[in-house]
C-alpha cells in the first residue's frame, strides 16, 4: 500500500491551531504511568515531550544504605521485567571488586537464566507491541508462554518475577533436578510460538504496513543519543556487549547478532526494531541450547564468602547486556559494607530519550506504534 | 501496477493466514486454570508468606538487620540463670533470649529471602501461601512471638529483679573491688609513704 | 400498501398490529445481542487458548446478563463540562440509526416489518445517521480523545459507504430491483441461485461469479469500516484514543453505543446475506423451504457473518487512518467499479 513519508508541514505559509494532548499517566499504551504531553496538527504529531518519575522510588539513594547483599532487591525492581539480567552486572561488578571467581555451573546457569529472561523480557516488547497495533491475540499467546518460563524461575529461585536469585559469589539455590529438561522443553515452545506469531503477526500486511517506515531512527542518531539494545541494533549498528566485550562466559557460545535491514521499509523503522527481538529470541534458544550441553552437573553453587562483604576502597563500571540494552553499574566503595554510591544507567531511560526525535512528523497513531517499539519499563526510566 | 496487485493480494492472503491460525486456536486445549477450583502447582520453595517457629527462634535479630525494607521487629530479653523454666530451643540449643516481639509488617515485605537465608536455626520461612489479602493494613502487621503477656511481663520482672541484682551485685563487687583498691593504695601509700617522706625530706 | 407480515393476518386493529410488528425486532434484537455478546466474549476466549466467562451459569452463558445488570447499576456520569443535551441525546440517535434499518430487513417472506420498494437505498440512507451521533457523541464530549475519534469516524464512514454501495448496487442491478423481498424471491431455488453464483439463470453465469464473489468480500470490508470493528476500529481505537468517541460515557449510554455496535453488525450482516448469500432461502432448494425455516436460515446466515466479524476482530492489528483511506479510495473503490461494469455487462449481453 501507500509508502508513508514523514510529513513536513511549513509553519510559514499554514496557518493551524494546534491540539495540545495529554498522552497519559493513565493510558493505555504508555507501558506504565509515563506521561506525555503531545502537540498535534490535526492527527499530525508535531511535538512530543515526556514527563517522567511518576515511579521515582530513590533506588541509587536507598542503595547508599543497604550492605551490598540487601541491594540486589531493589535492582530487581528497576526493570522488572528483566529482573534476572538486572542483577548480572551488578553481582559481576562486586565480584570483581572482591576478587573472586565464581563456580563454572553457577556461570551457566545465570547464563541460561538471563537468555531465558531475555526470551521472557521480548516476548512482552514484541507482544505489548502488537497490542499498540490492535491485536489483541498474539500478546495472549506471548503470555502464555511466558508462564512456563516464570515457571521455571519460580522452581529455581522461589519467585516469579523479582528473584533476588544471583548472589555475590553464586546464587541463592541451586535449580531443581529437572531443569535441563525444562529449558530445552520451554526453548521447543518458544520457537513454536515464534513461528506462529510470524505468520499471525510480523508478517501480517496489515502490521507491515503499520510499521514499517514508521519512526525512522538513523544509526548515526541513535548512537548520538546512546541507543543500546535492539533499538541500536533495529538502525543496522551491529553492537552486543555479548560479543563486542564479552563478560561472564558468553565467548564459549556460538551466536549471532541480528540487525535491521530494513526488509519491509528503511533500516531503524520500528518492524526491524521489532524483528531484532523477535531475531534475538531465537538466537538466545541457541545459547540456551549450547549452554545446556556444556553445564555441569556436579558442584556448588556458591563461593564462600565472609559474612560481611566488604569490597576494598575503589570504583568499578560494570555493564552488561540488558534485552532493552546495556545496562550498567558504577559502584564506589569506601572499604565498608555498604556502597558510597551505586550509579545505575537506565536502559530504558537513555532510549526514551530519542523518542521526540524520532516521532516528530508521524501521526499520532504512530507515536504510539513508536513507544511501544522502544520498550520501556518505567520501573528503570524512573528507578 | 505490479506493485500494486502484489500489495492488495498480499493483504488479502496475510489475512486468511492469521484467520486459519486463529481457526487452529479455536479448539486447541485451554490453558486457563480455574483459579479457587484449580490451582497451579506452586514449588515447595515459593517465596510467599513468611512465617516463624517461634520456638525455634534464638532471638539473634540477624533478619532484622538484613531486612532491606525493614520490615521484621524483633524484641528480646535475655534468659536469667535462674529461671525457672526449662529454657531451651526446639533445635536442642539452650535459649539464651527470650523473644517477647517478633513483628513481621507484610505490607512492607518485598519477598526477598534474604532473612531466610541468614537465620542460623531455620526459624523464619516462606511458605508457600499467598492468599492472605486483607481489608485493613492493620491485619497485614502478623505478631508471631508465641509468649503471652504476663509471660512477657514475669520474664521483665524476672530480668529487672536479675539486673537489679546483677547490678547491686556489680555495684557491690565494684565497691569492693574501690574499696580493695583503695586499701591497696591505702597499703602502697602506707607503704610508700616513707619514700616520700624520705623523698621529701630531700 | 400491499404487504406479506403475518401480524395482520393475526391482529385486526391495524395500529396494535404496527406497535406489534415494530416491536418484534427490537425483542429479537436484544435477545441477538445477548447472544453476540456470549460470541464475542466465548469466541475471543477460545481463540486466546482460555476459557472466557465461567462463573455466571454453565460455561458463563449468564454472563452478557450479568453484565447488562451491571451497566444499568452503574452511575451516569455526565462531564461538567459537556454540553449535555447533545451528550445525552448521542447514544440514542446512534441505536436509532441502527434500529430504523430493521424497518426493511425481511424476515421471512411473512414477516417484512415494511416492505418497501426502495429497501436497499433505505437502508443505506438510515445507516448513515449513525455518523451523526458519533460526531455529536464526540464533540458533546469536550473531551480531545472524543474528538478525535468523532473526526476520523466521519471520514472512514463516508469512504466506506461508497464501496459499499458500489457492491450492493450490482445486485441491484442482477436483480432489478431494490425491494429487498423481490431480492430474496430472485435467489429462490438452492444455493446455485443465489447472487453469489450470479443469481437464477443459465450455465453462462458462472463468468460473473469471480466479480460477485469480489464484490460481496468488498462489502464486508466495507461494512465492517461501517460497523467500526476491528481493523477498522481506528475511532475507538483503544490503544490510541482510549475509547475514542464514548471516552466519557457510562452506565446505561455506553450500553447504548454497545447495543447499537451489536445491532450495526447484524444489519451489515443481514445485508451482506440478502444481497449474496440467499436471505432467507434455504441452500438445498425447495427442500427445507417454508415460513418458519425462512427465519432459519435467514437468522443462521447472518449469525454467521457476525461469528466471521468476531472472528476478523480477534485475528487483526488496527490499520492507520490514511491508510483506512487508502483502502477505501484506492483499493475497493477501484475494484468495486471494474466488478460493477462487468456485472452491468453481463447483465445487458443477457
Amino acid at each position: 500500500m501507500g509508502e508513508k513519508k514523514r510529513i513536513e508541514l511549513d509553519y510559514s505559509k499554514i496557518e493551524s491551531d494546534r491540539m495540545r494532548l495529554n498522552v497519559g499517566p493513565q493510558h493505555p499504551s504508555t507501558h506504565g504511568v509515563l506521561r506525555l504531553e503531545v502537540e498535534l496538527d490535526g492527527e499530525i504529531v508535531t511535538e512530543v515531550v515526556p514527563h517522567i518519575g511518576y515511579l521515582h522510588r530513590c533506588f541509587e539513594k536507598h542503595a547508599e544504605k543497604m550492605t551490598y547483599p540487601q541491594v540486589i532487591p531493589y535492582i530487581d525492581r528497576m526493570d522488572y521485567v528483566t529482573s534476572m539480567n538486572n542483577e548480572l552486572p551488578y553481582v559481576m561488578a562486586i565480584e570483581k571488586m572482591l576478587g573472586i571467581e565464581v563456580p563454572e555451573k553457577v556461570q551457566y546457569i545465570r547464563v541460561i537464566m538471563c537468555e531465558l529472561n531475555r526470551i521472557a523480557s521480548h516476548q512482552i516488547a514484541v507482544a505489548t507491541f502488537g497490542l499498540d497495533a490492535g491485536a489483541f491475540t498474539p500478546f495472549l499467546y506471548f503470555f502464555r508462554d511466558r508462564e512456563y518460563i516464570l515457571a521455571i524461575f519460580e522452581k529455581a529461585s522461589g519467585a516469579r518475577l523479582l528473584f533476588n536469585y544471583f548472589w555475590i559469589g553464586g546464587l541463592a539455590a541451586d535449580v531443581h533436578p529437572t531443569f535441563k529438561e525444562d529449558v530445552l522443553a520451554i526453548v521447543k515452545q518458544v520457537r513454536k510460538t515464534n513461528k506462529e506469531i510470524e505468520d499471525l503477526l510480523i508478517y501480517n500486511k496489515i502490521f507491515i504496513e503499520r510499521t514499517a517506515n514508521v519512526g525512522i531512527l538513523p544509526p548515526d542518531v541513535a548512537i548520538n543519543y546512546a541507543c543500546s539494545g535492539p533499538v541500536l541494533r533495529g538502525s543496522g549498528v551491529k553492537f552486543d556487549l555479548r560479543k563486542n566485550e564479552p563478560y561472564s562466559i558468553y565467548d564459549r557460545f556460538d551466536f549471532d547478532i541480528p540487525v535491521g535491514m530494513g526488509e519491509v521499509g528503511t533500516v531503524g523503522d520500528c518492524w526491524d526494531r521489532n524483528i531484532v527481538r523477535m531475531r534475538e529470541m531465537e538466537q538466545s534458544c541457541r545459547i540456551i541450547e549450547q549452554a545446556i550441553e556444556q553445564m555441569p552437573n556436579e558442584g556448588d553453587v556458591q563461593e564462600k564468602l565472609p559474612k560481611k562483604i566488604k569490597p576494598p576502597k575503589g570504583d568499578i563500571y560494570m555493564r552488561a547486556e540488558n534485552p532493552k540494552g546495556d545496562l550498567g553499574f558504577y559502584i564506589v566503595s569506601n572499604g565498608t559494607d555498604k556502597p558510597e554510591r551505586v550509579k545505575a544507567r537506565g536502559t530504558s531511560f537513555v532510549n526514551l530519550s530519542v523518542l521526540p526525535e524520532i516521532s516528530k512528523g508521524y501521526m499520532f497513531a504512530d507515536l504510539i506504534l513508536i513507544l511501544g517499539s522502544i520498550d520501556i519499563v518505567l520501573g528503570e526510566v524512573d528507578r | 501496477m505490479l506493485e500494486y496487485i502484489k500489495n492488495v493480494w498480499l493483504g488479502f492472503w496475510t489475512v486468511i493466514v492469521g484467520m486459519k491460525i486463529t481457526f487452529t486456536h479455536l479448539f486447541e486445549k485451554k490453558v486457563t486454570v480455574q483459579y479457587p477450583d484449580d490451582r497451579y502447582p506452586i514449588p515447595p520453595n515459593a517465596r510467599n508468606k513468611l512465617h516463624l517457629e517461634p520456638t525455634l527462634c534464638n532471638g539473634c535479630t540477624s533478619c532484622a538487620r538484613i531486612c532491606p525494607v525493614n520490615c521484621i521487629k524483633v524484641e528480646t530479653l535475655r534468659v536469667v540463670p535462674d529461671d525457672p523454666e526449662q529454657p531451651m530451643i526446639a533445635d536442642g540449643t539452650k535459649r539464651k533470649l527470650w523473644v517477647p516481639v517478633y513483628d513481621i509488617d507484610f505490607a512492607k515485605c518485598c519477598f526477598c529471602g534474604l532473612c531466610t537465608t541468614v537465620c542460623p536455626t531455620f526459624a523464619i520461612k516462606h511458605t508457600v501461601e499467598f492468599e492472605y489479602s486483607t481489608y485493613s493494613r492493620d491485619d497485614l502487621y502478623v505478631r508471631f512471638s508465641d509468649m503471652s503477656p504476663e509471660k512477657v511481663a514475669e520474664k521483665k520482672k524476672m530480668l529487672e529483679e536479675f539486673q537489679a541484682k546483677e547490678k547491686a551485685a556489680k555495684a557491690e563487687a565494684a565497691r569492693k573491688a574501690a574499696e580493695e583498691k583503695s586499701k591497696a593504695e591505702a597499703q602502697a601509700k602506707a607503704e610508700s609513704s616513707p619514700v616520700t617522706e624520705s623523698k621529701e625530706s630531700n | 400498501m400491499e404487504t406479506t407480515n403475518f401480524v395482520y393476518n393475526l391482529i385486526p386493529n391495524e395500529t396494535i398490529a404496527i406497535i406489534v410488528i415494530s416491536v418484534i425486532p427490537l425483542i429479537f434484537l436484544i435477545v441477538y445481542a445477548l447472544l453476540a455478546i456470549l460470541g464475542e466474549l466465548k469466541i475471543s476466549a477460545w481463540i486466546q487458548e482460555r476459557l472466557g466467562p465461567m462463573r455466571t451459569g454453565p460455561w458463563g452463558i449468564l454472563q452478557p446478563i450479568a453484565e447488562v445488570v451491571k451497566l444499568i447499576q452503574k452511575e451516569d456520569l455526565t462531564p461538567d463540562s459537556a454540553n449535555k443535551p447533545l451528550f445525552n441525546l448521542a447514544p440514542y440517535i446512534i441505536f436509532m440509526g441502527a434500529y430504523a434499518s430493521f424497518a426493511v430487513i425481511p424476515f421471512s417472506r411473512y414477516f417484512v416489518p415494511s416492505g418497501i420498494n426502495i429497501g436497499l437505498f433505505y437502508i443505506f440512507a438510515v445507516g448513515s445517521i449513525a455518523v451523526i451521533g458519533i460526531v455529536m457523541g464526540g464533540w458533546a464530549s469536550n473531551n480531545k480523545y472524543s474528538l478525535l475519534g468523532a473526526m476520523r469516524s466521519v471520514a472512514q464512514i463516508i469512504s466506506y459507504e461508497i464501496p459499499g454501495a458500489m457492491a450492493i448496487l450490482s445486485v441491484a442491478v442482477l436483480a432489478s430491483s431494490l425491494d429487498l423481498e423481490k431480492i430474496n424471491i430472485a435467489q429462490e431455488g438452492g444455493i446455485w441461485n443465489w447472487f453469489i453464483f450470479g443469481g437464477q439463470g443459465s450455465w453462462s453465469k458462472i463468468w460473473v461469479f469471480p466479480f460477485t464473489l469480489v464484490l460481496s468480500l468488498i462489502y464486508l470490508v466495507a461494512s465492517l469500516a461501517e460497523t467500526n470493528r476491528t481493523p477498522f476500529d481506528i475511532p475507538e481505537g483503544e490503544s490510541e484514543l482510549v475509547a475514542g468517541y464514548h471516552t466519557e460515557y457510562s452506565g446505561m449510554k455506553f450500553a447504548m453505543f454497545f447495543f447499537a455496535e451489536y445491532a450495526n453488525m447484524f444489519v451489515v450482516a443481514a445485508v451482506l446475506t440478502i444481497t449474496f448469500f440467499g436471505g432467507w432461502n434455504s441452500p438445498f432448494g425447495n427442500f427445507m423451504q417454508g415460513p418458519g425455516w425462512d427465519v432459519f436460515w435467514f437468522i443462521s446466515k447472518a449469525f454467521f457473518f457476525v461469528i466471521l466479524q468476531i472472528w476478523l476482530r480477534w485475528t487483526l492489528p488496527r490499520l492507520r487512518v490514511d491508510q483506512l483511506m487508502y483502502v477505501g479510495w484506492k483499493v475497493l473503490l477501484p475494484f468495486s467499479f471494474i466488478c460493477f461494469l462487468f456485472i452491468s455487462l453481463f447483465k445487458m449481453i443477457n
